[in-house]
């Protein structure tokens, strides 16, 4: 039981929808992250969805793809939801940066930055935004112990 | 890292640029702005160039907590996040978790959990004018505002059992029923809150200090704030009609005739008379839920989502069996993701859960709406005086707990 949306995203994408599937309504697509840039643009040009809602991330080790981008949009003009994932291979991840497109991207991606490592190309100013500088490790991934202590900074001045 | 901006020095003291520019440090604890928030400005006189905005300081790991504890384990910590309005929050993952669940409550739970919902919009909005008319130094209307926030407190203290940090949902109900007399001494409170708001309206609304000051500042487009994803009253400001109870009604918002205010400028004094609007149609709300309330049973009946009634426990095996097995290993949805959306005080509180099928969330996200707004404050203040970042930030009505988590 697909929907228009995901039909239209599969036959413009045809070699990088993964998959889709509408568990409990929410409609998802899975994305290969080479697409990913052209079809939010897609998304957001054609499909009129104006709203980045949230952007963030989830660790799945130790499956294969470990990471997945999770991005939800919404279209105030047609009042549609789409969540838009992307498995992210490798230990460092890198993925295309989504600011060109919405303003909002530029803190969801610092925090998915300084929560997962996630590193987005082409992201203005990527820093973290939580964590202070200095924090070791990210501290959402699946292998940050939960009680784990943090070295001591040295003073600023 | 290397950081963007050269101009921002990495020591505390005052710096003075090269072309006769100053950096000026705000915050993080500063008299003017309630909350824990830094803000580097460049400022030329009294005019702000550019900004830069420092969070992180009240960020206490509720996603990575979240995930390493049951489903019912986490309804408390989300008190903590929006925690001038904590019943949304408790509504926001309690709906969550059913729709992952595949579940629905019974009616009568979800007119309650409309109603305290409303009271908890009001009491944000009483936290937010007050605040910031305190913060413009109108100090008398604050304590008009928080006299009409204690009295809600203590209504949804009379039901709930706290102030702040009620923990009223469960994963499939609520913790308790209403009082008996909740219908008559929300009669009274509402005496209260009107004649407290209608008081506030006359010392505030036509009040010329508090026009100057309000009026075109923090100023944001429509296009600005779309592309920003702002939501909520501060979107609602510019003229955008987008609220979630409307344009994706949960729980029984559908069955109630209300009205979304919209503003015009997207300048502070929109938000505030918003804000205002916002509050008399919550109390329209709560009136007409509780003329429609219907009888019957506030619990889901399946023993897998819920506790079985202390009498079922002590004289059957099933009922034991549920009671031991939902305390051990609480509620297990099976594997899936959702995100629900409600409409918090401050925009769209939406919760991604990611469950792998055991009795703890593989993944807790929620999406803040103060994380939008304060991310487009650098843009709002941008050009304008640093005496204005007071206002602006004010009707952003930044809720630390909320933004960092």
């Amino acid at each position: 039981m697909s929907s228009y949306l995901l039909e239209t995203l599969k036959s413009k994408f045809p070699a990088s929808v993964l998959e889709t599937h509408a568990f409990r309504g929410d409609e998802t697509a899975v994305l290969k992250k080479e697409a990913l840039p052209e079809a939010a643009a897609f998304l957001r040009n054609e499909l009129g969805f104006d709203f980045l809602m949230d952007l963030t991330a989830a660790d799945y080790a130790p499956r294969a793809p470990r990471f997945e981008l999770v991005c939800h949009f919404y279209s105030s003009k047609h009042n549609y939801r789409l969540r838009l994932k992307c498995p992210l291979e490798g230990e460092n991840p890198a993925v295309a940066s989504l600011t060109p497109l919405w303003a909002s991207a530029n803190w969801f991606e610092r925090e998915a930055y300084d929560m997962f490592g996630i590193k987005f190309e082409g992201h203005p100013d990527l820093r973290r935004i939580l964590m202070y500088d200095g924090f070791e490790g990210y501290p959402l991934r699946k292998d940050y112990p939960l009680k784990k202590r943090q070295p001591r900074i040295p003073h600023r001045d | 890292m290397e950081k963007k901006n050269a101009e921002i020095p990495k020591n505390w003291n005052l710096e003075h640029l090269e072309d006769g520019r100053m950096v000026l440090n705000m915050g993080p604890s500063h008299p003017a702005m309630h909350g824990i928030v830094r803000i580097l400005l460049t400022v030329d006189g009294e005019r702000v160039m550019d900004s830069d905005l420092e969070i992180g300081y009240l960020h206490r790991g509720f996603e990575k907590t979240c995930e390493n504890v049951t489903y019912n384990q986490c309804i408390p910590y989300t008190d903590r996040l929006n925690y001038v309005s904590p019943l949304i929050n408790n509504v926001g993952f309690a709906l969550a978790v059913e729709k992952l669940m595949g579940i629905e409550t019974p009616a009568r739970c979800q007119y309650i959990r409309v109603i305290m919902s409303e009271l908890s919009r009001l009491t944000d909005h009483l936290t937010c004018l007050g605040a910031n008319a305190m913060e413009l130094s109108a100090f008398t209307v604050y304590f008009y505002l928080i006299n009409a926030r204690e009295a809600l407190y203590r209504l949804t203290d009379s039901v709930a059992g706290g102030r702040i940090t009620p923990a009223y949902t469960r994963v499939g109900g609520l913790t308790q029923d209403l009082t008996p007399d909740f219908k008559s001494s929300t009669a009274e409170v509402f005496k209260i809150v009107r004649k407290n708001l209608s008081d506030a309206d006359k010392m505030l609304t036509r009040n010329r200090i508090f026009y100057d000051r309000l009026r075109g500042t923090g100023q944001i487009s429509k296009e600005d704030a779309i592309s920003l994803a702002f939501t909520g009253p501060a979107l609602r400001s510019t003229g955008v009609p987008l609220d979630v109870r409307k344009a994706t009604p949960y729980l029984v918002y559908d069955r109630f005739d209300f009205d979304i205010p919209v503003g015009s400028n997207g300048d502070n004094y929109d938000r505030y008379l918003v804000r205002m609007e916002e509050m008399h149609q919550s109390m329209r709300i709560v009136e007409q839920a509780l003329a429609q309330l219907p009888d019957g049973p506030i619990n889901h009946p399946g023993y897998n989502v819920i506790l079985p009634p202390k009498e079922q426990v002590y004289g059957n095996i099933e009922a034991l069996m549920a009671h031991f097995k939902l305390t051990f290993e609480g509620v297990k949805p099976p594997k899936g993701e959702v995100y629900q959306a409600v409409e918090g005080g401050n925009g769209e509180v939406g919760f991604y859960i990611v469950s792998d099928g055991t009795g703890n969330p593989w993944r807790v996200r929620m999406r803040p709406p103060s994380f939008a707004l304060t991310a487009g404050l650098s843009k709002m203040i941008k050009g304008g005086y640093i005496a204005d970042i007071v206002s602006t930030f004010g009707q952003i009505n930044m809720i630390g707990g909320e933004l960092e988590r």
